[in-house]
């Protein structure tokens, strides 16, 4: 850690690890539930459980993010953060909206538009949350010796990010028109600019590891990057083609999205590439390990598993049925949980001064959670491609069809659990590294 | 080789060009293919009501409505169509959970003035031009109930 101001990354990566925790206590009620066992309805329905669950995923891959650009600007642009108790202030806000807003969910305080269930008026309150963020980074970069693409495209990714929230804010009365921008912030978020903020972080994590040279990298970062907007944003158009919108979004949504995966083959290559290139000193193997993970993994979840359903001849059989959720749980888990854990796991050493890098426990962490998560997508999966055949294909009746195959939710619940003996050992790992001290900084210095 | 320059060129100009396109289709679609496929005219001030009714539920976060929301209960955008009025405004007026196969609603028990706006609503959406979807089935296994 060269940078004091750095330390501040800390705590926000700290409310990621105690969110995560608790999304995954709300995606065990949905899991039993669909296995038949919904003994928590009266206190907690499935809308409830799946609202906090999915707005917990946002909110703890937020505060990664917004923990990692404070880490990763200060060292870019060799600048101190211009106001640390202001990024305080900014964390513990955060906090306190995401505890509003998730203790609402429980007194049929939300709004029922999916991912974005946070009532209007919290809204604003997450609109000066972000904008006191982008005040900080952007004042740091302004300020700062250097402005490096990595960070560049890192800025422009959170920029972006902030900017297309607030379509979705807007109120509609035509149902199709709501669904159209609410795509705007879900679509062009996760297949759009928070690629370019995984992009920025992969980049910089590819610098640090692999010690290639960033001239190399950050070439290929604007590759990427290219690669994803060209794609993705017409690719919204996937999402268009079943909900009144029009038969132009048939063609082009169908071309662009089938390119979208090109964006993450590149990440994998690149990743793997530069690896390969690089010097394999770097003694955090762990960090290496969520490395080369995310990009592989967003690889499958995002680029193949998302293929699989996007063109419209198929989305016209599983838009909406359980194969979405298969493709849900592997791509943000690939791209963005792994992305979060990959920059945590390589910043931890640096921030609290000890090194446990090469702890077992680490290894285990990271197999186990991704063995796990595999095998939930392919419980979701099976479920899925049955449910498509039974209810789309054949005409059995929806609820019939759940009781038909409840057994794959047995399955999921069980890889579900490996899945979770993962994340509780890293986050021990997380816990046993300790808290940030200045010690740290003089024995890196 | 690809220089670094290039690279940035091709990022973005590459932006750029299809968020202009991008722009100009939503365009097309907002202003021309919206109003037409929803029939904009029916949209009454009961339909809207009964929308904000179904989004004060957050009923998105159990069933899909143009094959969006969740995977737990039934695809509701053909439902007026497929069970009729009557049918609806039962599982909406029921003041225990309705679950005639079994999985739980949350039990609502509406005043029959707010079912009949839902109802209003759902008719409205199950009229939209949705391009074919949801699609015919090939067969048809168990009869429908009214
Ligand atoms: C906790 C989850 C949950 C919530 C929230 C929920 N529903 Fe349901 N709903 C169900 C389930 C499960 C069924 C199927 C019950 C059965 O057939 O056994 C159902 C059935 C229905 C049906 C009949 C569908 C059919 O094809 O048989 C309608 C209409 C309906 N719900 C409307 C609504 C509306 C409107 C709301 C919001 C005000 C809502 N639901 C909220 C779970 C939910
Ligand atoms: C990291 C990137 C990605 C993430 C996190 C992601 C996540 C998701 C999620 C959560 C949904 C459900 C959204 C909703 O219904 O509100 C979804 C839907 C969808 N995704 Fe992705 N996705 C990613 C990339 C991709 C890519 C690259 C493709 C195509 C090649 C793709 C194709 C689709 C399609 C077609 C749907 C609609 C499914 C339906 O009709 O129900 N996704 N995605
Ligand atoms: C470990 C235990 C987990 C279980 C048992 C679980 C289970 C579930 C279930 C049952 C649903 C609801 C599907 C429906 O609507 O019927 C769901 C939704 C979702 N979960 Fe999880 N989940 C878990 C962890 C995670 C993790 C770690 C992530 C992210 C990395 C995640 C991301 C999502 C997303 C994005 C959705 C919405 C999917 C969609 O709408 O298509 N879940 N989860
Ligand atoms: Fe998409």
């Amino acid at each position: 850690m060269k940078y004091k101001s750095q330390k501040v990354a800390y705590w926000f990566f700290a409310l990621s690890m105690l969110l995560v925790s608790l999304q995954i206590i709300y995606g065990f009620i949905m899991g039993f539930a669909h296995m038949g066992f919904d003994n928590l309805h009266e206190l907690i329905p499935f809308n409830t459980a799946r609202a906090v669950h999915t707005n917990l995923l946002v909110v703890w891959l937020l505060s990664g993010f917004m923990g990692a650009a404070y880490y990763i600007i200060p060292e870019e642009a060799e600048e101190e953060l211009v106001s640390v108790k202001l990024a305080y202030v900014q964390l513990i806000s955060l906090a306190i909206v995401g505890v509003i807003a998730v203790v609402g969910y429980h007194f049929n305080y939300w709004e029922g538009r999916k991912f974005l269930e946070i009532p209007r008026p919290l809204d604003w309150l997450v609109v000066v949350n972000v904008l006191t963020f982008l005040g900080i980074i952007l004042a740091t970069l302004f300020k700062g010796k250097k402005r490096t693409t990595t960070a560049m495209v890192l800025t422009m990714g959170l920029v972006f990010a902030a900017l297309l929230y607030l379509p979705g804010m807007i109120w509609f009365d035509n149902q199709t028109m709501d669904s159209f921008f609410r795509w705007w912030v879900v679509h062009l978020w996760v297949e759009g600019v928070w690629e370019l903020i995984m992009g920025g972080i992969l980049s910089f994590l590819l610098i640090k590891i692999t010690g290639v040279d960033r001239e190399v990298i950050e070439k290929w970062l604007y590759v990427i990057v290219g690669l994803t907007f060209i794609s993705g944003i017409l690719g919204t158009g996937h999402h268009y083609y079943y909900i009144g919108a029009g038969k132009t979004w048939l063609l082009v949504g169908g071309i662009f999205s089938a390119l979208e995966p090109l964006a993450f083959l590149g990440m994998a290559l690149f990743a793997v590439a530069m690896y390969r290139k690089g010097e394999k000193k770097h003694p955090n193997k762990i960090a290496l390990n969520w490395t080369l993970g995310t990009a592989i993994v967003s690889f499958v979840g995002a680029g193949l598993l998302g293929l699989a359903h996007t063109l419209p001849q198929v989305n016209m059989y599983t838009h909406g049925t359980l194969v979405t959720a298969m493709h849900g749980h592997l791509a943000f888990w690939g791209a963005y949980a792994m992305i979060n854990l990959a920059i945590i796991s390589y910043t931890l050493p640096n921030l609290t001064g000890r090194k446990l890098y090469d702890s077992n426990r680490g290894a285990l962490a990271f197999w186990l959670s991704n063995i796990g998560m595999l095998g939930m997508t392919v419980a979701f999966g099976v479920a899925g491609v049955a449910q498509v055949y039974m209810e789309r294909i054949m005409g059995v009746e929806f609820g019939e069809v759940q009781k038909e195959i409840q057994v794959h939710f047995f399955i999921l619940i069980c890889c579900a659990t490996m899945f979770t003996t993962g994340i509780i050992l890293y986050i021990a790992e997380f816990v046993k590294y300790g808290t940030p001290s200045d010690e740290a900084l003089v024995a890196a210095a | 080789m690809l220089s670094k320059s290039q690279a940035k060129t091709f990022f973005l100009g590459g932006t750029v060009v299809t968020f202009a396109v991008f722009l100009g289709l939503s365009w097309n679609t907002l202003s021309k293919e919206v109003p037409k496929r929803t029939h904009e005219e029916n949209l009454t001030p009961q339909v809207v009501r009964g929308k904000k009714i179904w989004e004060a539920n957050n009923c998105m976060g159990c069933h899909t409505i143009l094959g969006e929301g969740a995977y737990y209960a039934p695809e509701l955008t053909k439902v007026y169509e497929r069970r009729g009025e009557g049918y609806i405004k039962a599982a909406l007026m029921s003041p225990v959970p309705w679950s005639p196969r079994g999985r739980k609603m949350v039990a609502y028990n509406m005043p029959e003035q707010d079912a009949a706006d839902v109802v209003a609503f759902l008719k409205w959406i199950g009229e939209t031009d949705l391009n074919g979807f949801p699609a015919k089935h090939k067969y048809n296994t168990t009869p429908n109930t009214k």
